[in-house]
């Protein structure tokens, strides 16, 4: 058993203090990469020059007397589709290889400005594409509670990169689980800020009225922490909120006492895992333990919610996607006009799942199919979004496993894209209803990590954070930390 | 709910500009008819009278309408797979 990995809170307070330095941290973090990622290839690329540069600035600030930031040193990890000037941006996809972007997402800019220091960028499924990290164009993410096991995806590489201690925060974006589920098997806390909470500038876009960027973190008050940082209006994205954002750390110690967690037993009744029920229920125990209390509450459109959100995101992605075209970034592939020029790109440039995606998504936008698919879903989106608003007359926060089964099998469903698709049943609903989700290390089930969700009201991200830092306190599946693989796994 | 064929695959895969191999337009006809049997299940919802939600933004928050500093143009270009001149160049786009 090795001296537990320091989380974010802690180290920008000793780096704050001048008890440790952020280069310190940061050469630490970097050898940790050097040592465990050989086997577990959650990075795409590591930024260490450019990491040092930035510890070295965040140090001098701070002998310079200036004020430490609120993650002063603390080393984060970034999916590889938020963009850093000048760092390559692949999303995974052979259609961006090489590609470096002009400028730096707007949440990347706020944590390096709160004293962060960006270490890498990690794996994912190509454009965001995937529960299991599996549809990287460039390398197989490994859980690393089991390497025969799928991280989670599509923001796999960020969740082992925290999981594992190789960062202390890590970015990903959520369009239908990718933050809560890889967290929730890789045994790390996962928020999905509310829509419109995190500005979307320079994150590649999916499915845009969907897409969310949030943090990883080992505890709650960490992922509070970062979540200040983020949060907040942008003029740079219109769809981001002018909703003023709380000192989420200060209100942890409000407590769970009192809260009503709602609890949709009937959306719950098939097709979950034995194990992931019995560690809800002891959630459930413990979070009532806490101090607050469950209600029943119905949720009756959400077995719907997969159908929806495959028609509504794979609409979306296949118009955000005509951009890749040969014409403005990354891949092309010669031709000897313009319509075999975008042809071959597109082909060679995107992997099976997104081509499956994009002919999914113009099907249901295509004359004839519009209104009985596109439209339909949209309105069916509406009833999803009307059964939480009830819900929430009636409590604070909705309770759910985060995923019905626990890490599977490398390759187990790539060859069958809808068992993949329902893997994200417990985690869409939140993203079609615009509200926040946060997954947080709820049990073991055989040795693997399992989530339990809470579902909040719009921007209540607070009484989720707060409820999970209740949690922490009287649970410690949170400091169990995957065994220390070396050579000879 | 249609009958999803190969011919369906290829009129698709036109409109979206994407070149698929032989394996998978099957393929991709297959799955695209599991999914979307899967997602008959809503097509029996009443969704009368029902709006339509095409985003979760709270409202869209407008900047005031004033000319502002962009990029230079040439950092966009050098992205680019064959900037030149100002321009993006691309091959034929008539008479190919």
């Amino acid at each position: 058993m090795s001296a537990p990995i320091p989380g974010a809170a802690e180290i920008a307070r000793r780096v704050a203090a001048r008890d440790t330095s952020a280069e310190a941290v940061t050469r630490a973090h970097l050898d940790r990469i050097a040592a465990r990622d050989p086997s577990l290839d959650a990075f795409l690329a590591v930024t260490a020059d450019r990491a040092l540069a930035q510890a070295r600035r965040v140090d001098a600030a701070i002998a310079g007397g200036g004020a430490a930031g609120p993650l002063a040193g603390v080393p984060v990890a970034v999916k590889d589709l938020l963009d850093i000037e000048g760092t390559v941006t692949t999303c995974g996809s052979r259609m961006l290889e090489g590609y470096r972007p002009p400028f730096t997402a707007t949440a990347v800019q706020r944590l390096e400005a709160a004293g962060a220091v960006v270490i890498g960028k990690t794996n994912m499924d190509e454009f965001a594409m995937g529960s299991s990290t599996e549809n990287s164009a460039y390398k197989v993410t490994r859980n690393p509670w089991d390497r025969t096991r799928v991280p989670g995806g599509s923001s796999g590489g960020s969740a082992v990169a925290v999981s594992t201690g190789m960062a202390a925060l890590a970015l990903g974006t959520d369009t239908g689980g990718s933050i809560r589920q890889p967290a929730a098997l890789c045994g790390v806390v996962g928020l999905k800020p509310t829509y419109g909470r995190v500005s979307r500038y320079g994150v590649v876009a999916f499915a845009s009225s969907l897409d969310q960027v949030g943090p990883f973190g080992r505890t709650v008050e960490d992922v509070a922490l970062a979540a200040s940082a983020i949060c907040g209006i942008d003029t740079a994205d219109a769809t981001s909120a002018p909703v003023e954002v709380p000192d989420f750390r200060a209100g942890l110690a409000a407590g769970a006492s009192g809260l009503r967690i709602g609890v949709p037993w009937s959306f719950l009744q098939s097709g979950v895992d034995a194990g992931v029920m019995a560690a809800f229920r002891q959630s459930l125990a413990d979070f009532e333990a806490a101090g607050a209390h469950t209600v029943e509450v119905t949720l009756a459109h959400a077995p719907h919610a997969i159908a929806t959100y495959y028609i509504v995101a794979t609409a979306e992605a296949s118009s955000n996607l005509a951009r890749f075209d040969g014409v403005r970034y990354g891949l092309r592939v010669p031709a000897p006009d313009l319509r075999h020029m975008y042809g071959e790109t597109r082909d060679r440039g995107f992997g099976a799942e997104v081509k499956r995606r994009i002919i999914l998504g113009t099907f249901v936008l295509s004359a004839g199919y519009y209104d009985a698919y596109y439209r339909r879903a949209q309105q069916v989106r509406t009833l999803i979004r009307r059964d939480f608003e009830d819900a929430f007359r009636q409590c604070d926060v909705v309770a759910l496993p985060t995923t019905p089964t626990p890490a599977f099998r490398l390759g187990e469903k790539t060859d069958d894209p809808l068992q993949m698709y329902l893997e994200d049943i417990f985690t869409v609903p939140a993203n079609l209803a615009g509200i926040p989700g946060l997954s947080l290390p709820g049990g073991f089930v055989g040795g693997l990590p399992v989530g339990v969700q809470l579902l909040g009201r719009p921007f209540d991200e607070g009484t989720l954070l707060r409820l999970g830092h209740a949690y922490q306190q009287r649970t410690d599946h949170h400091k169990q930390r995957p065994p220390e693989t070396g050579l000879h796994d | 709910m249609p009958p999803v064929t190969v011919e369906t695959v290829d009129h698709v895969a036109r409109l979206a500009h994407l070149s698929l191999t032989a394996e998978e337009r099957v393929a991709f006809a297959r799955q695209l008819e599991q999914v979307l049997a899967y997602a008959e299940s809503i097509q029996a919802l009443d969704t009368t009278g029902v709006e339509p939600m095409s985003h979760a933004a709270a409202r869209e928050t407008f900047r005031e309408d004033v000319v502002r500093q962009s990029l230079p143009r040439d950092t966009f270009l050098e992205a680019a797979p064959d900037g030149a001149d100002g321009l993006f160049r691309v091959p034929r786009v008539l008479g190919g």
